[in-house]
Formats: structure tokens, sequence, C-alpha cells
């Protein structure tokens, strides 16, 4: 089983302002006590989107403007926290394809390549200007473009950054890594021959 | 020019280089729990693959078990469901499972190091971000999501990026009253909790290797929380001692082969790091982390920050957390109230931990209205505290003495902050939410501080032994 390329991303964007936004507000711990994702797209944000009444509160996933937009623009250090997949599988369930933001935390990042999700490391001065953007038209489309490493929105073109092996994965569809790593079974058993504790300590 | 413990681990189990440039690494050992594996084994079956290496990948429960009834079926239909796929699927597939009846079972960062599976120059996954702590031992390990997860139950490896290593030295030693816990929130104070981001943390100088080995196992715990994925201490004369006689760890003559490996394992003294940061070990006093991440703290004599002094990029998430605690700006740490008290979790619920808070709470009462609970990070543990007397220390003071688990650290069983609740905590996360109340809040310090505050019913200083 092979996972596909992904070239661009294309959509409307969400403005989620904020640094430092962890991965227990993203999906707060009592939803993981699901055995299975399918279900965890209704639950992102839970308790920031909603009081304990269950009432809406003012937020960018609850705002009619920013309804059906596909790209989350994000601050800096997103997905800080626990390794929880949970956190990129709710919002890639709830209908969010890539993510914009100045930086991201590690486990994060690369639980959203392992699901084909691109996560678009802009400057903080552009990060401002893409929202600006989209606030100023919430229907403006994005496009984040994996191969020109570019993002276009409303008439303007930014760079990018993204670890350059994230880059790859995502472009060649190599993102679902198991069919490649077991691919070199083989070597795989070489080197587990070669270190001294899956050996025996006869290496 | 010499290399690091990273490099030399990373070298010795890099299977090959893959497509996308980064390299196929084998792990040594693979740790899970019953929340982020049952969708890799679905995923395992749906593609019809197998366990490569069943025996090399270990299980136990920890985070929905409930620690005051451990009665089956749960109460919680989901933490019931959740028990019963760890079950099947490590039996299933062969794997060593420490479950709910076994006197091994704990938290998972627990008994890794306390059985001895966890050992030098090993590199070590977990679906856990706290993973890090293994690396106190001279392990390379991290935490990884549920997709990598499926990947080591398949092929027993990963596809990972080299990280940099940040070399953290700090000199002399720690002061009386001081802990490992005070250390690493100071270190993820300075540098931040995105510092660390693409970094592994070297743990360096006399003020680390003057630590226990549960001390070193505090620190490490809490790199992720500096955005480090893995911290290491390098082994020395400490980690050997404590690994002999460990169940899992290398008995008679392959203790002594194994002692090759791990001391050549270490980094060398000439090693090359991509950065280097210093640190005064006699600076630190018991520190607090007050807002809604753990590099918001500040030492316990001093005031809370004013946003108007915060780095301009630091100032949103400060306000954040203003808007979130209700604390005021710029007002003392000391005399903050707490409602709850919580010792344990992965990060101080060893025995250490309730040692350092069993002196401090010999003789005194928790305060009226503090509900304090006390959580033994295993089985082991519980039953280590139960004979030195340590339990009935708690249990005097008011303090509820719990079975082993995951506990209060992240609410996903029923021990759970309310509403605005101020809990005083040993865990290592103070995000909103983190402790079962949208509206609660959490105070982060050592175990002998959470003890303090439990007694006066606010946060003091333990020093001073103002209870």
């Amino acid at each position: 089983m092979s996972s596909s390329a992904r070239l661009k991303v294309t959509g409307r964007g969400i403005p989620l302002p904020g640094d430092d936004i962890d991965t227990d507000r993203i999906i707060p711990a009592r939803y993981l006590r699901e055995i299975t994702f399918e279900a965890l797209g209704k639950y992102a944000f839970q308790d920031e989107r909603f009081d304990q009444a269950g009432k809406a509160r003012p937020h960018p996933l609850n705002d009619p403007r920013y309804k059906g937009g596909t790209v989350l623009l994000v601050g800096r250090n997103f997905g800080c926290g626990s390794s929880r997949e949970h956190a990129p599988q709710s919002l890639m369930r709830m209908g969010i394809e890539a993510f914009i933001g100045e930086s991201f935390a590690e486990i994060f990042s690369g639980n959203c390549t392992a699901l084909g999700l691109p996560a678009a490391r802009v400057s903080h001065e552009d990060g401002r200007a893409i929202v600006g953007l989209v606030e100023a038209d919430p229907g403006a489309v994005i496009t984040v473009d994996l191969d020109a490493q570019s993002i276009s929105v409303a008439g303007r073109r930014f760079g990018f950054t993204m670890p350059d092996a994230d880059r790859r994965s995502l472009l060649t569809g190599e993102w679902d890594t198991t069919s490649v790593l077991l691919a070199r079974k083989d070597a795989i058993a070489v080197t587990a021959g070669k270190i001294p504790y899956v050996s025996g300590w006869n290496a | 020019m010499g290399r690091s413990l990273l490099d030399k681990v990373w070298d010795l189990h890099k299977v090959g280089k893959l497509p996308s440039g980064q390299d196929q690494l084998f792990i040594g050992l693979h740790l899970i729990h019953e929340v982020t594996s049952p969708q890799a084994f679905q995923a395992l079956e749906d593609r019809g693959l197998k366990v490569l290496y069943p025996g090399r990948t270990f299980a136990t429960v920890d985070h929905i078990v409930p620690t005051n009834d451990r009665r089956r079926p749960f109460a919680d239909e989901q933490a019931e469901a959740m028990m019963q796929a760890i079950e099947r699927n490590t039996k299933a597939h062969g794997i060593r499972f420490f479950g709910l009846g076994s006197e091994e079972q704990g938290i998972v960062h627990i008994i890794g190091p306390e059985l001895g599976l966890t050992q030098p120059g090993m590199t070590i996954a977990c679906g856990d971000s706290h993973t890090s702590t293994h690396g106190a031992l001279g392990s390379l390990a991290f935490g990884i999501g549920t997709s990598q997860i499926r990947d080591i139950l398949a092929t027993q490896t990963l596809a990972l990026t080299r990280p940099k290593v940040r070399r953290i030295e700090v000199s002399g030693t720690l002061a009386a009253g001081v802990s490992s816990k005070d250390l690493v929130i100071r270190i993820i104070a300075d540098l931040g909790v995105n510092g660390g981001i693409g970094f592994a943390y070297e743990y360096a100088g006399s003020a680390i290797h003057g630590l226990p080995m549960e001390a070193r196992l505090t620190l490490c715990n809490m790199s992720i929380e500096a955005g480090a994925r893995a911290g290491y201490v390098n082994p020395d004369e400490t980690t050997f001692a404590y690994l002999k006689g460990k169940k899992f760890a290398p008995q008679g003559a392959d203790f002594d082969k194994a002692l090759v490996y791990w001391k050549g394992i270490a980094s060398d003294a000439d090693a090359r790091y991509d950065d280097v940061f210093r640190l005064d070990g006699t600076s630190i006093e018991p520190m607090v982390a007050w807002g809604i991440n753990p590099g918001q703290a500040v030492g316990v004599s001093s005031r809370l920050p004013k946003v108007s002094d915060a780095k301009p990029e630091e100032r949103e998430t400060l306000r954040k957390a203003y808007e979130h605690t209700g604390f005021e700006e710029n007002r003392p740490l000391k005399g903050l109230a707490v409602d709850v008290a919580f010792v344990g979790s992965c990060t101080n619920g060893r025995i250490s931990d309730f040692r350092e808070a069993a002196r401090v709470l010999k003789g005194r009462k928790v305060s009226p209205g503090v509900t304090a609970l006390a959580v033994p990070g295993s089985r082991s543990v519980a039953r280590q505290a139960e004979a030195e007397g340590l339990a009935e220390i708690f249990k005097a003071a008011g303090f509820q003495w719990r079975d082993a688990g995951c506990s209060m650290c992240l609410a996903m069983n029923p021990d759970k902050l309310v509403d605005r609740q101020v809990c005083a905590s040993t865990s290592n996360r103070n995000f909103i939410g983190r402790q079962g109340s949208p509206r609660g809040r959490t105070l982060l310090m050592s175990p002998a501080m959470v003890a303090a505050a439990a007694c006066a019913g606010e946060v003091v200083d333990v020093r001073q032994g103002a209870v």
C-alpha cells in the first residue's frame, strides 16, 4: 500500500491566532479514550469552541466566514506537547489539509507528514500578511505549492520552508513510510546483527 | 574531532538512507501503552502485516487506569474497550504485557528503567512524548506518533532526521532543597518551550553527574517541554550501579560485556556540539511553572512577570496565561492559594520522589480544604513506599494513597480537577485543560514543594520550613 503524492493544497484559510498552542488544547485528552481516530473530527479545539454547557463560543473554527476552510493559519510552536497523533488526525478529519505557521513542534510536524498534511513555515511578517489577506477576504483561495515551495493568496506570493525530508516525502508520495521501510527487511536484519544488545552481546 | 553519544548510537543503529533523505534507524526497545497503540495494530492488520520483532516491544497500561478502583470491567466503557484492545493485541502478536494484574504494571516511563529494559546505547521509542525520560540512562529515546508505532511494529525501524545536539552544561551542585525538577524547569524557562526544536539535549557537567539516577529521569523527562524530542545523560558509574541486578538488565558475564559497550557509547571528551548552553547549578532555586506552559516559570522568591517586561514574542502567550489563570501580574509567587496537591506522574512518581515529599509531610497535616493525591508511578514503587512506611506518612498527613497510573497528570481517568481549582502538581504540563477541567489551573513544582504547598494551602518555599 502506498500513499499518493501531495503536490499542492488549494483552499480557503482559517486564521487561528496564538503561539504555543499545545496538543491538549487541540484535542483534550478525554477524547483520546476512543480506540479509533474516526470520530475525532468533531472534537478538535472542543474546549475552546464550546463552553461547558455546549454553547458555541467565539472561535475561528465556529466563525461562518471561515466555514469550509482547509488551510489553518497558525503562529509559533504550534502543536507543542504530547505526541498524540490524535491532534493532526482530528484537524484532518474536520477538513484541514495544510498548515501555515511560523514554527511547529517537532513530533506534531512529523505526525502531519505521516498523514500527508504539509506544515509550511513562514516568517513572522509573512504569516501576519497572509492572515491579513484572509481576514480582509475570507473567500480568498490559498495555494500551497510544494514543488515551487510557494504560497499564493489574493495575488501575492510568499516563500515557505519545510524540512527537506518532509517535502520530498510529500512530493514523492512516500509519506506513508511503512512500505518504504519494510522494503529493506534484509538490511534491517544486517543492522540488528551488529548491535551488541540485539545480537545477545556477541556482536 | 570526537563523536557525541548521539552520533555513536545513531550510526550504529542506522540501516541506511531513505529516498526522502532521512535515515532508517533500528529501534532497540519499543514501549507501548493502551492509548496510542490500538490504531497502529489496526493499521497493521488492515495491511496484512505482522510484528517483525515481537520480542523488542513491551506493553503496559497507565493512562486510563483508575487509581482508586481497578475492578473490571471499568466503570468507563471507553477505558474498558481500550484495556481490552491492548490485551487482545499483545496476545495476538506475542508481545510481553505488564497488564493490570501484573506486579510490574506502571507508567511506561517508570517501569522501563526500573525493570532494566532501558539501557545505555539503546534506541528507544514509545507513542508518548515523555519517552525522552529514558535518555537518563544514556539511551537515545523519543516520543512518536501512531503512524510511527505502526512503522516500528511492522519493521522495527523509523524514518528519522538526525537531530542537532545541544550540550547543556550545569556546573557546581544543586543547593539543598533544590531538585532536578527545579533544574529542568529553569532550563525550559531560560531556553524557551520551543528552544529545543530540532535538537537533542545532552545534559552534562558536575551538577548533572552528581544527580542520582531517578533525578536524572525527571530531568530528561521534561526535555520535550523544552521542545527537544530527546534528552540524555552520558552513562557513568551511577548508571551502571543502577542497572546491576535489574530484571531485564544483562546478567553475569553479559553484564561485563554490556559495560564495555556502555562505556564506549558515551560522548568523547572532544565531541562536536551544535550548541552549548551553560548554567550555574548553584544559582537555581525551587521553581514553579505558574502559567499555561512549563516555560512560564519563576523562582519561588520571585514575582510573576509583567507582560510589559517580557520579550515581544512572548507577550501574547503571557497575556493568554493571565487571562486563563486570573493571577495578577507582578504578584509574589508565594502565597498563591492551592486547592489540590498531586504527587505522581512519569516525571515525579518514583520512590525518591515519595521520600522527598514524605520528609516534608512527616508530622504535618494537609491544609483543610486541600484535596491531596499521592499516586505511585508503578506497582513496584507502591510496594516499596508501603514497605518503607511512606504510604503511612502520606495517609496520616491527609493524602489519599492510590494505585499506580498516570492519574491527574492528564485527565484520561477519573482523577481530574474541577472547575477553577488550582493544583500544585509534580507533573509535567500546565497546559490549559490538561488536568481535566478546561478552567482549571496547574502549578508545576517538585515533590517537596508540592508537599509544602499541600500543608500550607498556598505556595511556600520548602527551604524555609514555613508550613
